[in-house]
């Protein structure tokens, strides 16, 4: 900190530091969010966070929404990888309501989900890259990334927000081509990723940039909140799916990698090694979903007739069907009384649901737990001391999403 | 032995008596319930005993509930015990005249922004926050949207019929 890089003349004016305003948009923010550095020379002396750009007041538009129109919403959180929002949403509910989804509605879940959690952990490291000065790996890795949005679009014809599934399951069974395709990306993507992971992992450039830069003690990520791989790099095998298991992660065998300095290098490890993981899970996932025969092998949804909408032609000939597409579609189905909170391991952390519902038909509040809100507020502790190219690849690191921040 | 919710009810009791209360709710969690002012007291027994170790912060919110007299303003703590994998959920109530609760960031850092954000919706104020500034709406905002008195849509619009979708424009009581 006292070492001064720019030796002044005596008698020359006292050195006083220069501020720095990195955003609201800069290509390395990315997001909309702006942080005000305070530099000596090339050092930080300290950070000052703006947030709250892309603030959409979900949280108050949700107590005016009927439990089904709120999947919309979480869409909008972390867009890096919307099924897994959308999936723990539906899960709340289903926690809400009492739900027991069948298995086979787990598993398709398990498989929807873990694509998402590669997809956010690929967007993160890449981007690492990019800005650490490789482009190549983002380019090369974003070919992946489309596979996985075709399977999005095979599943819920949608890329982005997806609004994926329904209270209960899926709006339909996947289509063969769905599971072709995830044939396609099991087969493909582990060369890819070697591919990917021998460019950066013992790269030179890469190390240099990221090793020792932007650390965190487990303690102090544990006091500050840290979640997800974040928490995990920094030594604490704290993983949802298996502290608190849902959608039978319980029937998985996966182990969460951990690293030990929690600094930058250790974050883009930890997310290399879980994509790992996340593909054997996808693999044991597909294997459970090929054991259903027959009519096991129908069953895309649990049997919900009040909060799962009916299918189209069953609305056009039978009379109850037509009854809970009416209700469901206005909104006029009232909830059970309660307070939930559910969380499910999103792609940068522990993401949760409390909702409080006063037996009306909306909720009565609802409040998401944003991973990246909370962590990011130790990024002043972060970058401390550290030059300016760090503060750059400790944000891009930390994997924030602009939009789930801001909810 | 495995942390349980009665043995936690247990200890509470002993330490606090009866202005401590924690019940078991219908999705087993433990929600406890104390005065304001105990409110750092409830939490750095949680903390510090070596038994319970509620260390991690899950979650702070705030929720509004215009007819709880007295007791207008709920604020929510979501703590873990990373050591036992167990929840609780902890409540303290604050008037709307006076909406001050002592700050949680002595104990954990991420109650900094979620003590802001609580601040920035609901007004309430954390005496002996570092920064208790808004953090998600411009500053110059002078109320607290997630408070019920804004609802979504003006509520006399006639041209839109709200019995079909939620309230129906009146606050309905929660007991």
């Amino acid at each position: 900190m006292s070492e001064q890089h720019i030796k002044l003349p005596e008698g020359s004016i006292e050195k006083v530091t220069s501020t720095l305003n990195l955003g609201p948009t800069h290509p390395a923010t990315h997001g909309v969010m702006q942080n005000i550095l305070e530099l000596t020379g090339e050092r930080i002396v300290s950070a000052d966070q703006t947030i709250g750009y892309i603030h959409r007041a979900f949280e108050k538009i949700a107590e005016r929404r009927p439990l089904a129109q709120i999947t919309t919403l979480t869409d909008r959180l972390n867009y890096c990888s919307s099924p897994l929002n959308n999936m723990g949403w539906h899960m709340t509910c289903e926690k809400l309501l009492g739900v027991q989804t069948p298995k086979r509605v787990d598993y398709l879940r398990v498989i929807m989900m873990e694509l998402a959690r590669i997809a956010d952990h690929l967007i993160c490291n890449s981007i690492m890259g990019v800005d650490a000065g490789a482009y190549t790996g983002f380019l090369y890795v974003m070919q992946f990334r489309e596979l996985i949005y075709e399977i999005y679009e095979e599943v819920c014809g949608a890329r982005l927000t997806t609004n994926m599934g329904r209270i209960g399951g899926f709006e339909r069974n996947f289509t063969d081509q769905a599971f072709q395709k995830l044939e396609k990306f099991l087969a493909e993507y582990p060369r890819a990723l070697k591919e990917f992971e021998n460019m950066f992992q013992r790269n030179r450039i890469f190390m240099d940039r990221t090793m020792g830069v932007g650390g965190i003690s487990a303690e102090r990520a544990l006091n500050y909140g840290f979640t997800g791989p974040n928490l995990r790099a920094a030594g604490v095998d704290y993983d949802v799916r298996v502290h608190s298991p849902y959608a039978s992660y319980q029937d998985f065998n996966f182990t969460i990698p951990v690293g030990t300095t929690g600094d930058c290098y250790d974050r883009w490890l930890v997310r290399e090694q879980e994509m790992w993981q996340s593909l054997s899970i996808l693999e044991q996932a597909y294997q459970k979903i090929q054991s259903f025969k027959g009519t096991e092998a129908e069953i895309y949804h649990a049997d919900i007739p009040a909060y799962y909408l009916p299918e189209k032609k069953e609305v056009y000939t039978k009379m109850e069907a037509l009854i809970f597409h009416f209700k469901i579609i206005m909104g006029e189905t009232d909830i059970p009384v309660g307070e939930v909170y559910h969380s499910v391991e999103a792609g940068n952390g522990e993401l949760g649901f409390y909702l409080v519902s006063d037996g009306g038909r909306s909720p009565y509040r609802l409040h998401f737990r944003r991973p990246c809100f909370i962590y990011y507020q130790s990024f002043e502790e972060l970058v401390k001391g550290s030059m300016l190219s760090d503060a750059i690849m400790t944000m891009s690191s930390l994997n924030l999403i602009a939009g789930e921040m801001d909810a | 032995m495995a942390l349980t919710n009665p043995i936690i009810q247990q200890q509470l009791q002993e330490k606090f008596g009866e202005s401590v209360s924690a019940m078991v709710d219908s999705y087993g969690l433990l929600e406890i319930t104390a005065p304001r002012e105990l409110n750092l007291k409830v939490l750095n027994f949680l903390y510090d005993n070596p038994t319970l170790q509620f260390q991690f912060l899950t979650d702070l919110t705030g929720v509004h509930y215009p007819s709880k007299k007295g007791n207008e303003l709920a604020v929510v703590y979501h703590l873990h015990s990373l050591k036992e994998n167990l929840r609780v959920r902890f409540k303290v109530f604050a008037p709307l005249e006076q909406p001050e609760v002592y700050t949680a960031t002595g104990l954990f850092s991420a109650a900094n922004w979620m003590e802001r954000e609580t601040y920035d919706f609901f007004g309430i104020l954390f005496l002996g926050h570092p920064n208790l500034k808004r953090i998600l709406n411009v500053e110059q905002m002078d109320y607290f949207p997630l408070r019920k008195e804004f609802p979504l849509e003006d509520q006399t619009r006639i041209d839109k019929d709200d019995e079909m979708f939620g309230r129906g424009g009146t606050l309905k009581q929660i007991d």
